[in-house]
């Protein structure tokens, strides 16, 4: 094989990142456009051209730049490896990445941050890049943290506007936790193997076939802290919804398509060490299923577009951790590229609708639009049968072959697991035909009622949606109006994708080849107990999920159609249920008060008081004092300084605890 | 030749520079330019160093050796090893853009700044490449005194009383640090630092003398660097001191003389006050980050997150793994320069709304756009964003130490999420959300040129100590590649067994069976 240039995928976005931040704000606007979009698209063409060069690359093909960190006999190197996984990762990543930019010149052509905005969006490709181009997991952590980054600049792009500075911050802060894992994971590896380079590492793990679980289930679970973070999982999915108070575009770029996947690919890349860890796996196979059901339930009482399709987001990624618990990573990468296509779609489509009605999001004031923007119906109406799972469209053949491997999974749970999925399954089209029938369906509601009391609206979910609204797009009030071409042509293009998408692994008991599959062979394997399995089985199961699909349109048709009045009186029903779900079963608040307030209080008053300006600042003076005498040091402290001795006293309290806990426990030391 | 009479050059030059300014006339910008010179030429002689720099070798290099005075025998011992070298570059690099700093922030009185400022920057030299411990203790005061003055004549509002403090802190250790060496000269009859490594090393000492003589050298120095719970000058002498000094008051001179001394003289006297000192590192780590997290003025959590960022280095020391070694040295030097850097930064927002009070401002990115963007960068620098440089550091010291103390280390890396939270919220509570209404009605431009050209120099550098970090370690791991060797065998162990392809885990488990 010879050289690729591997380097140069990542660095021609970097560049346009370069000009665009640097110099973009005084180009002119076309300028800053065609940049952006040679930027990404070059990527995209180069991809191509290692497609349709001469014999793809069957052994990972790695070309390495340099060491970029070394000490002793450890380096870490600018070395990226394309195998199967990559290609895979680098198509859904370059394709839908230039669609995107291409809606967005249409999309944020107003915006006074025109030249900032592609910008970042150029950066965040760089570092989606080198994620998947890494061959090992430093540089990956690059791409990692690098694409956080991107997204905590795209999701305060409005940054005037403190909801969106503080989901910024949040999504950084929560990302960083996972990070923390995924740092220690990489300390554990470094002790162990003595290397970060993928092809070191899983080719010590082949070698030694007795290495089960131990370390490496430590280290497995360390990436799946890393993962849930980048990823949106259970329990730190709370900074996803959040970040939709980016712009649309970015919602559908990096919080659908491709930067809260990469928790899923880096399951899949590590996948050596995850087979070796049935702890590990059942771990990722519950936190996906756990959350897949989860984030269902709070996306059904949603009433603003963009969250709807944010807890969307989470539950699809969950299907995806669900397919790679069960070991199938195939199918996780499956969904995962099938999922980029409807999940991009329909924020694009949502946007579009957004765009169409001057910066509304909320769905109680929408309705009816399917005549007045007819592109964004059906390209979106596309979206929804590929989500909810309607065959043979992209969203039915990959979520269903993750339903069948969880369900032939050796594993005691697995049919538990397939299960929920499979209820999941039918809550997800129940919020899709929701989502679709309040958008398109029965009468604009917006011009008129500014107090849309279709069913009883939290007070706060309507505050967020005010905040929205000032910043999205707005200036186009005259008229509900269909989106430019440059903004329709990336949706028809993604909705071709969502239908046909699904061929590239229609199962084989349905007379396809699944040649996804064996595409990714090497790679990111399927297991070999997938393959014994029965056909006749994977059918029944294919036909049992369409029909739960089924209940589930059913069921949001005659609510949200047939019988419009329905929601109101189940609401009011179960009306603790329903507060429940609709305020997302108050996770951010526990947060708040369990980790964030209790964290701020020692900082300020137990540190920050007591200690610091007690303790160790009244020490000081208290030495100043001795300089001076011991007469004037009994002054000072029969002067009192309250907060140094409140210090002194609660240091004292402390010592003494600690010296009664370090007795009480070394009983317990063997003698 | 050049080589022999380099280090004196770079070191007396500022001084002489000095002296000069006390002569200069008191007219418009006169003393400013001449010190600016000065420090530039200064800092183009100290590029000499890395250039002629003989990276295989591991011993002193530049050496210069002059009896001086015979009785007592004190030498005029200059040198430098992989461990000063860089240490000496970032000084000088970051003397011009002291002065610049201080260009308009020092308007009355000077004369005495920049002579005092010069005088300081001949002592911080001094210290890093001084091999005769009576001369390094010279310059080790000689750097003390012109800081406390400096912080009482400049100060802002308490000068006097955070140069009190400042006093008190760094001088009463410093007195024992002198009944220390001089109690090595009576016990050896030379001050010279490499004889006296090789008579300690040759036993014959009390070992309880030579506990207490390492720990009147480790007290003085983490004392200055600071270490945790000694830090109660540091926020503040930085809320205090001008720009110029609050840069550079902490960390480098007291973690240099750390490794070269309490590890390079006493060995073993320092890992047998490792554990302290790992749990004071990373106590002092997570309670600076959290005591950032509470502040509202913008240099009292700078000075915290220091007091976090150092503590990174001294975990890194005493965890005696050679990468973790490495990442202490990276780390000074990266928290000099982003440290410094932010101190630059939010010294022109000073200079612009006369607070830093953060909950005075808001919505600043959208009337500085230039300031915020660099401060962003920097913010991201600090908090170790890969491809900058406190990634590398914090990554070289956590992987490094994590074989030896797991836990601590695991620890450890909770900062990294502290320190993402307190900078993103400072640059949040500054820079987004509405105007607030001083900077509504403040006006205010964004950077001029002289501000540029002292911001942009450290911006690339972060960056080019985020990317090309090889190039500066080589020179450090001769440097400190001596200090982790024999005692820390366990880490290097897990290293090398690793490096080889047979994982500690099974050694470790494989001893267990026999």
């Amino acid at each position: 094989m010879t050289d690729l240039h591997l380097w140069l995928i990542p660095i021609v976005p970097f560049a346009g990142f370069l000009v665009n931040g640097l110099v973009g704000r005084k180009l002119p606007k076309a300028l800053v456009t065609a940049v952006a979009l040679v930027a990404a698209a070059v990527p995209m063409i180069q991809v191509a051209a290692i497609i349709a060069g001469p014999g793809s690359p069957a052994v990972p093909h790695i070309e390495n730049l340099g060491t970029w960190i070394r000490a002793g006999s450890f380096h870490a190197d600018f070395s990226f490896q394309l195998d199967h996984l990559t290609l895979v990762m680098l198509c859904v990543v370059t394709g839908v990445g230039f669609v995107i930019h291409l809606y967005s010149v249409g999309y944020m052509g107003e915006e006074a941050g025109y030249w900032r905005f592609f910008s970042y969006m150029n950066l965040f490709l760089f570092f989606m890049l080198m994620l998947v181009l890494a061959e090992n997991f430093l540089l990956m952590f690059v791409g990692w943290e690098g694409v956080g980054l991107a997204s905590y600049l795209l999701i305060g792009f409005y940054y005037t506007r403190d909801s969106a500075a503080d989901a910024g911050k949040k999504a950084f802060i929560v990302n960083r936790i996972g990070d923390f894992g995924f740092l220690l994971a990489m300390f554990l590896l470094i002790a162990h193997f003595g290397t970060l380079s993928f092809q070191e590492i899983f080719g010590q793990i082949g070698m030694h076939p007795a290495w089960q679980g131990g370390f490496l289930t430590a280290i497995a679970l360390l990436l799946v802290l890393g993962a849930t973070g980048k990823s949106a999982q259970i329990p730190l999915y709370v900074w996803l919804p959040d970040a939709m108070e980016g712009p649309t575009p970015v919602s559908a770029l990096i919080h659908a398509a491709t930067m809260v996947t990469a928790g899923v690919y880096m399951v899949a890349r590590t996948h050596l060490i995850f087979d070796r860890s049935a702890v590990a796996l059942a771990v990722v196979a519950i936190i996906g299923t756990a959350t897949a059901f989860f984030a269902a339930t709070i996306g059904m009482a949603q009433n603003d577009i963009k969250r709807v399709l944010a807890y969307s987001t989470v539950s699809q990624l969950g299907y995806m951790f669900l397919g790679c618990g069960v070991a199938a990573y195939s199918a996780g990468i499956f969904h995962l590229v099938t999922h980029a296509f409807f999940k991009a779609l329909l924020f694009l489509a949502a946007g579009s609708v957004i765009h169409a009605l001057g910066g509304e999001q909320d769905m109680r004031a929408m309705g009816g639009l399917r005549r007045r923007i007819p592109i964004t119906f059906w390209t979106m109406t596309a979206a929804v049968f590929a989500i909810s799972g309607f065959p043979p469209l992209a969203g039915f053949v990959s979520k269903d072959e993750i339903l069948y491997q969880a369900f032939v999974s050796p594993n005691a749970g697995g049919r538990i697991l397939w299960a929920v999925g499979l209820l999941t399954a039918g809550l997800t089209a129940f919020y899709m035909f929701r989502l679709w029938y309040m958008t398109f369906f029965g009468e604009y509601r917006g011009a008129h009622s500014e107090e849309p009391t279709e069913h009883g609206a939290p007070v706060h979910a309507r505050s967020d949606t005010k905040l929205v609204l000032e910043a999205e797009p707005a200036g186009h009030g005259h008229g509900v109006h269909e989106s430019p071409w440059v903004m329709l042509i990336p949706l028809i293009i993604l909705a071709v994708l969502s239908v046909i998408g699904g061929a590239m692994g229609w199962p084989e008991a349905l007379g396809g080849t699944n040649w996804f599959a064996h595409f990714l062979a090497n790679g990111a394997p399927r297991t070999s107990h997938a393959a014994a399995a029965d056909k006749g089985l994977e059918a029944v199961l294919a036909i049992v999920s369409t029909l739960v699909a089924l209940a589930g349109w059913f069921v949001a048709h005659l609510m949200y159609y047939a019988k419009p009045e329905l929601p109101e009186r189940l609401t009011a029903r179960m009306h603790a249920l329903y507060a429940l779900v609709a305020n997302k079963y108050w996770v951010d608040q526990i947060y708040g008060a369990l980790i964030v307030a209790p964290v701020l209080f020692i900082a300020r008053y137990l540190l920050g008081g007591l200690i610091d300006r007690g303790i160790i600042d009244g020490g000081t003076l208290t030495a100043g004092y001795t300089a001076q005498g011991i007469g004037a040091l009994l002054a000072r402290i029969q002067s009192g300084n309250i907060r140094s001795y409140a210090g002194w006293l609660a240091l004292f309290a402390a010592l003494m605890l600690a010296a009664a806990w370090f007795g009480w426990i070394t009983q317990f030391l063997p003698r | 030749m050049l080589n022999d009479s380099i280090l004196t050059w770079i070191t007396f030059m500022p001084a002489a520079g000095a002296v000069v300014v006390a002569l200069l006339p008191r007219k418009g910008r006169v003393i400013q330019w001449f010190s600016l010179l000065v420090t530039l030429v200064t800092f183009v002689l100290s590029l000499h160093l890395p250039a002629h720099f003989d990276y295989a070798q591991h011993g002193f290099q530049f050496e210069e050796n002059h009896p001086w005075i015979s009785s007592p025998a004190i030498h005029y011992h200059l040198g430098i090893d992989g461990l000063s070298l860089w240490l000496v570059l970032l000084t000088t690099f970051l003397a011009p853009i002291g002065v610049l700093v201080s260009w308009r922030a020092i308007k009355a009185r000077t004369k005495e700044f920049y002579f005092l400022f010069l005088l300081q920057q001949t002592a911080m030299i001094g210290v890093f490449v001084s091999l005769d411990l009576f001369l390094y203790y010279g310059f080790w005061e000689l750097s003390l005194v012109p800081m406390a003055v400096l912080i009482a004549m400049f100060g802002r509002n308490r000068g006097p009383q955070a140069a009190l403090k400042f006093f008190l802190y760094t001088f009463l250790p410093s007195a024992l640090f002198l009944v220390a060496i001089i109690w090595l000269y009576a016990k050896t009859g030379t001050f010279d630092f490499v004889e006296l490594q090789s008579r300690l090393a040759g036993g014959g000492f009390a070992p309880e003398a030579l506990a207490w003589v390492s720990l009147a050298f480790l007290v003085a120095f983490a004392v200055k660097v600071p270490v945790f719970p000694l830090h109660g000058w540091l926020a503040d002498a930085i809320q205090e001191a001008p720009t110029a000094m609050a840069m550079v008051i902490a960390g480098k001179l007291g973690l240099y003389s750390i490794l070269r001394f309490n590890l390079g003289l006493f060995p073993v006297q320092a890992r047998a006050i490792a554990p302290l000192m790992i749990v004071v590192a990373v106590v002092g780590l997570l309670y600076g980050a959290l005591v950032a997290l509470a502040q509202s003025d913008m240099r009292r959590l700078i000075a915290y997150s220091i007091l976090s960022h150092l503590s990174f280095c001294t975990l890194g020391i005493f965890c005696f793994a050679l990468a973790g070694l490495n990442g202490a040295v990276y780390q000074t030097i990266n928290e000099g320069l982003t440290g410094g850097a932010l101190l630059v930064l939010v010294s022109l927002i000073y200079e612009r709304y006369d607070t830093c009070d953060m909950s005075m401002f808001g919505g600043l990115a959208g009337k500085l756009p230039m300031l915020a963007t660099l401060y962003v960068i920097t913010s991201l620098a600090l908090v170790g964003l890969p491809l900058f440089n406190g990634f590398v550091g914090e990554f070289l010291v956590l992987s490094g130490g994590f074989p030896v103390h797991p836990g601590w280390v695991a620890a450890a890396t909770v900062g990294v999420i502290l320190s993402a939270s307190y900078m993103l919220w400072m640059v949040q509570r500054i820079f987004y959300g509405r105007q607030s209404s001083l900077v509504v009605h403040r006006p205010a431009l964004d950077l001029n040129a002289r501000e540029h050209i002292m911001l942009w120099p450290m911006a690339v550098l972060m960056l080019a100590m985020g990317v090309l970090s090889p190039y500066w370690i080589k020179g450090i791991e001769t440097g400190v590649g001596g200090l982790a060797n024999a005692p820390a065998a366990t880490a290097r162990a897990t290293f090398d067994a690793a490096h080889h392809g047979q994982p500690a885990r099974t050694e470790a488990v494989s001893m267990e069976k026999q």
